[in-house]
Formats: C-alpha cells, structure tokens, sequence
C-alpha cells in the first residue's frame, strides 16, 4: 500500500492536472490548498475526483463522506480515502 | 413593514408606471441602467453607502461605496472607449464574482455596449461558441482564465481584446491581450453616459434549449422597470438591508437581482466569492448580518444536509426575508427554512428570457410549500392547453406556462435567431417551455418541463449539446443525454453511450468521458453517470428516442414505442 506522501503526491498531481488551468496557480498549490472552498473543483467536478478515487483504490466511497469538507484538501482527502482502503 | 401589501389590491391598481414614477423614466429621453445603478444613487444623497463588500479567499475582502461603484465603473467604461469599444459592441464578463464583473458590468452598460456576462467555469467550447455567436469584440477577464481563452483565439477575429483584470507582470502578455487594473487606474469622475434609450440593447445572457446552439437573450435597458419593482416587491428590500444573492452573474440571476435590482435600490449588497460550504455561508450572514437571502434549492438542500446542528453554532437572527430562485423549491426545504432560521423559503420562478420574476412567493402572503405562488401584478400568465394552446381557467388541469408579452424585462429577441425567437410564441402567448397546475386558491404549482432540457442545480443543460459534445471522443460512436434524479442538484446528466469497435466499457473510460466533457463544456453538463450500452432506442427514421431513456430513468411509463426501430 502507498505511504501518505505517495497518496497525497498522486492526489495533488491529478488535481492540478485536471482542475487547474493557470499554471502559477498550480506551482502554488500544496496539500492544505482549498479546493472547494477556493473555488479550484466545484461541487459538480468533484463527482469526477470522486470517480477517480473510487477508481484508483477499488474503493467506495458512500455518498454521505464525500461532502465538500472531506474533499477540500488533499490532506483531507487522503484521510478519506484511508478510512476505506 | 413591507413594501407589498395586498395581493389582490396590487394586481387590481397596478400599472408599470408605478416603477416608471420611481425611476424618473420619461418616454423617449435617455434610459440607461448603468447610470441609475451608480450615478442616480449618488444624486440621491447615497454616495457613502456601502454599495458592495466582497470576500474571497484567504481573507481577502474590498468595499466599495456608491460613489466608488459610480467613479470605477466610469473608469471601466472610459478605458473600453479609449479601446475603440462603441455602443452595441458586445463586451463579454469572463470572470469569477470579483467586484470588477459586478463594476465592469455596469461600465459597459454606460457606454451603451452590450454586457454578455459568461460563467467562469465554461469551459474553452462552451466559451467559443458563445464569442462566435455574438461576435464578440471584447472579453475582461482574470490571468486564470486565460489560457482557455488562447485556445481558441485563432478562430474568433471579432475578438480584439483580452483585457487581464490582475495580471501581475509575471508572464509576457500575448496579442491582443492588455492589463488594466480597476481600482488602481486613474478615477474618472465624469463619463459621458451614451444615450441609450428604453429600447437599447443592454445585456445578451446565453441559455439552452433542446435542441441547436445555445441562444443569446437580448435584453433591453427598459428590463430595469421590472427588475426594480419586482426587486422591491419580493425580495422587501429597504434602505437599511444588507442583501446577499448566492447567484453568480454568470447567469441571469446574477444580473436582474445580483446587480441590477439591489444597486437601483440603492442598497448594501455583499458577496462571497469562495466555494460552498456550510459553516462558510453561515458565518457570512452572522459577520455582515445579512437580512435578506436570496439563493437557490440545490444550495438550500446541500444546506439541509449539512444538519441543523451547524445552524445553531452561528447568530443568524438578522435574518429576516428569504427566497429562492432556480428550480422548484421542494415543500420540504420552505418548510425547513421555517424551522431552523424562523422563515420560509419564498420561492420565485422566472427564466432568462423572462429577465425579471414571473409567478412568486410574496412577504405578505401565505405561503403554499412547494407551490411557486401568484403572478407577479401586470403579469398575465394562464396554463395553456397543450394542443390548442388557449387557456384552461378549471383549476388542476396540467398545461403549458404562457404569459401575455408586453412585460418591461421581456427578451426581445434570440441574438441572430429571430426563428426561433418567434417559435417561442404560439395563439399570442410566450411558452416559457414548463407545464404546471393552478389551485382553487389561485396559487400556481410546477410540475416539470415541457422539452428535453435538463436543469441541473437551477442551470439549463442543453442534451444536444452534450451528445454532440460526446461525439467529438474518439471511443464515442453514438449518445443520448438525458437527466436523471439526484437528490441534491434535482437533476443531474446522464450519458447513453455505444462504443466505437476496439473500445470496451470501463470505469477509467467513464471517467475519461466525464472529464472530457467538463473541460470542453462545463461541470454542470458533465455526465455524472455514464452508460455503456450496445445500443439506443430509436425511431424507425433513425431519430434517438430520448424520451425512453428518460422514462427508464425515472421510473416513468415509457409510452407509445409504435415508432421504436427494433420494437418487434
């Protein structure tokens, strides 16, 4: 199994390279980033992130955990993910 | 006390000059919103006022008076002049809810340009079909969004300018690209307003429909009578009101009560640019004890899932009006608003072509939950029978929304469309393309779309768009879109897709599809479930038959399939 710092450089990689455009906004990017609160994956895109997840780790993530809060970071999100690895 | 007293008495004496009156409108002379959201405010006595508080993230918050909203949309307006930007040149607001989209919006309408607002999240097709459409010459936008911009330069030669709202000197600017900082270019204290009169082209707001390309809605500056009085009306807004509307003006919400119904009242407006969360919003409306809200049902619902605990950790008891707009307002959520701020939900419906509310809730009259309320006085709405289209006065009967044009805030026309424009009207009536029910009462209750247009978190998604979107993927051979339930967003878009041979279904497939069609359209038309199928149900002309794949989805009798191709 992945260590959290793989976890959350293949997280963060995927993030920038699908929700975000502006490349100075990217290279500023790090694990505590906001995502939704900072407006980088809105409430629709975040189904797609869930897919991936879900996709990526054989997981299942019910409905109820992926609320904007558990996926506003990538520390936040690794977090859930662990809860179902 | 409210400014809206009886029901009944107002839809008996009422008259569009009782706004006319209050906004000094004289038939022929100079009409122009621009000036009146700012100027005529200030000439009020009101320059000190707070106009906007804005926040984003990390802490970041501006205010700006009325004065300043007058002065920098003076600069907005005199800096797209000094770019040769002329009336009825169509400047398109390509930027998240920054105070220069709600102060650029309201330069641009000075000059007498046209104000083509676009949500930020388009992506680069949705954004190019737009520019095409309305022959853009002018885009403001933030250094984020430019790169979807660069990708589709080439092919828009109307577009002559890209000005960069913040662009900081880090990266080199390309052809046809300039900075310009609002609030740090020189003030600009008096601009000659342009002449726009009633009739003049104000704001072209893009919409979906069933079919084709999405349509430009023209809207003329004479909107402004039904978007102050209804404003007034049903959002209660006085002078000492701190209003919160959650819509981005990317949309027309954002524009007829986001920034020209609140700025004509000349009232305190703030808004939150930073994405969704509870505690979030809920500490917005404590910190700047917010009174009247203004949002819509999949942000309510997402509110009620977050719990009524979270309520109770916030002081919201300046609260005191609330309403919603976007997508019919489920009983459950007025009911709720009721019990956890103390207030109903009041539900308004309206659509961009209508540019200002239609049939709503009111502060002073019972709510119906779930109902959509009354039409608004001088609103003249029916449910129309939908083969004849004449009106059915017997309660119950399910038919066609239809009002009488000659509203102030009426499109004028579909931009370079006029066709269609003209199909929208049938024995006399608009068709706003939704069905309904009235009551004994006389309330009115929605009961869903007429076509084939899925409305996701109160957004129109247009399926043709999305199949043809989908198309375009090479694994893609056929598809069909249509909505299916979801809880929160109360539709969302499903895909039907077959394959073309040496592609197999997968859920790194599905997630491929997805993505790709958020990049090239936007979140709101991406396929949030995918199907894989051999293949779709079809007419014996070939047409897909989208109506089946809707009817399995939500569990609807599928109808007549006498024209199914392989119905054996």
């Amino acid at each position: 199994m992945a260590n959290d710092k793989e976890l959350k450089d293949i997280v963060l990689k995927y993030v920038i390279n699908e929700y975000v455009e502006d490349e100075e906004e990217a290279e500023e990017m790090d694990f505590d980033t906001p995502l939704i609160s900072g407006g980088l994956v809105d409430s629709f895109s975040m189904v797609s992130l869930k897919r991936f997840l879900e996709n990526k780790y054989s997981i299942s993530i019910p409905d109820d955990e992926a609320t904007p809060e558990a996926f506003d970071s990538v520390n936040k999100i690794v977090v859930l993910i662990k809860k179902f690895l | 006390m409210a400014h809206f007293g009886n029901y009944e008495e107002h839809c008996r004496d009422f008259s569009w000059s009782i706004s006319e009156r209050e906004l000094e409108y004289q038939e022929g002379r100079p009409f122009n919103i621009g000036w009146h959201c700012s100027d005529r405010i200030c000439l009020q006595g009101k320059g000190n006022r707070t106009a906007l508080i804005w926040e984003g993230l990390g802490d970041k918050r501006k205010e700006y008076t009325y004065t300043d909203l007058r002065i920098r949309s003076n600069v907005v307006g005199h800096h797209l002049r000094s770019l040769g930007i002329r009336a009825e040149d169509r400047v398109c607001l390509f930027m998240d809810k920054i105070p220069e989209l709600y102060i650029g919006f309201l330069g641009v309408l000075k000059i007498g340009a046209i104000a083509q607002p676009l949500f930020s999240a388009f992506g680069d097709e949705s954004l190019f079909v737009r520019l095409d459409n309305a022959q853009t010459s002018a885009i403001i936008t933030q250094r984020k969004h430019v790169p979807k911009i660069r990708k589709i330069i080439d092919r828009l030669p109307s577009l002559k300018h890209i000005i960069i709202v913040d662009h900081d000197g880090r990266k080199e600017l390309k052809e046809r690209e300039t900075a310009f900082d609002m609030d740090s270019a020189p003030a600009v204290e008096s601009l000659d307003i342009h002449p726009t009169h009633a009739e003049s082209p104000s704001v072209l707001h893009y919409t979906s429909g069933t079919t084709g390309q999405p349509k430009g809605v023209k809207h003329v500056h004479y909107s402004l009578i039904s978007q102050y009085l209804t404003t007034k009306w049903v959002l209660d807004l006085h002078d000492d009101d701190i209003y919160w509307c959650t819509a981005d003006p990317g949309w027309v919400t954002g524009t007829s009560y986001g920034i020209i119904g609140p700025f004509s009242m000349g009232v305190t407006q703030c808004v939150m640019d930073i994405g969704f969360s509870a505690d979030a919003w809920y500490q917005f409306i404590e910190r700047h004890r917010i009174t009247v809200w203004y949002s819509a049902p999949t942000a309510i619902r997402s509110l009620m899932k977050a719990g009524d605990a979270v309520v109770k950790k916030y002081d919201l008891s300046s609260l005191r009006h609330l309403a919603s707009v976007g997508e019919p307002l489920n009983a459950e959520a007025v009911i709720w608003g009721q019990k956890v701020f103390g207030l109903p939900f009041h539900d308004t419906f309206w659509q961009t072509e209508t540019g200002s509310m239609m049939i709503t809730n009111y502060p002073t009259m019972p709510i119906k939950p779930g109902s959509m309320g009354k039409p608004f006085p001088g609103i003249t709405a029916a449910v129309l029978n939908i083969n004849t289209f004449e009106p059915m006065s017997e309660p119950g009967q399910i038919g066609l929304i239809g009002f009488k044009p000659g509203w102030p805030s009426m499109m004028r026309t579909y931009w370079n469309n006029e066709a269609t424009y003209r199909a929208k009207f049938k024995n006399g009536w608009y068709l706003s393309g939704d069905r309904a029910r009235t009551d004994a009462d006389g309330y009115w209750w929605f009961v869903g779309r007429d076509d084939d247009v899925i409305n996701t978190g109160g957004h129109l998604v247009s399926p043709f768009e999305v199949e043809s979107a989908l198309l375009e993927h090479p694994a893609v051979a056929e598809s069909a879109v249509v909505s299916k339930p979801d809880e929160v967003n109360m539709e969302v878009v499903k895909a039907f897709v077959t394959l073309k041979s040496g592609y197999q279904p997968s859920k790194d497939l599905e997630l491929e599809i997805m993505n790709f069609i958020r990049k090239k359209l936007s979140p709101l038309a991406m396929p949030q479930e995918t199907e894989f199928v051999d293949g779709l149900p079809k007419t014996r002309s070939g047409k897909i038959m989208r109506r089946i794949l809707h009817a399995q989805e939500w569990g609807e009798e599928i109808g007549d399939t006498s024209t199914l191709e392989n119905d054996d």
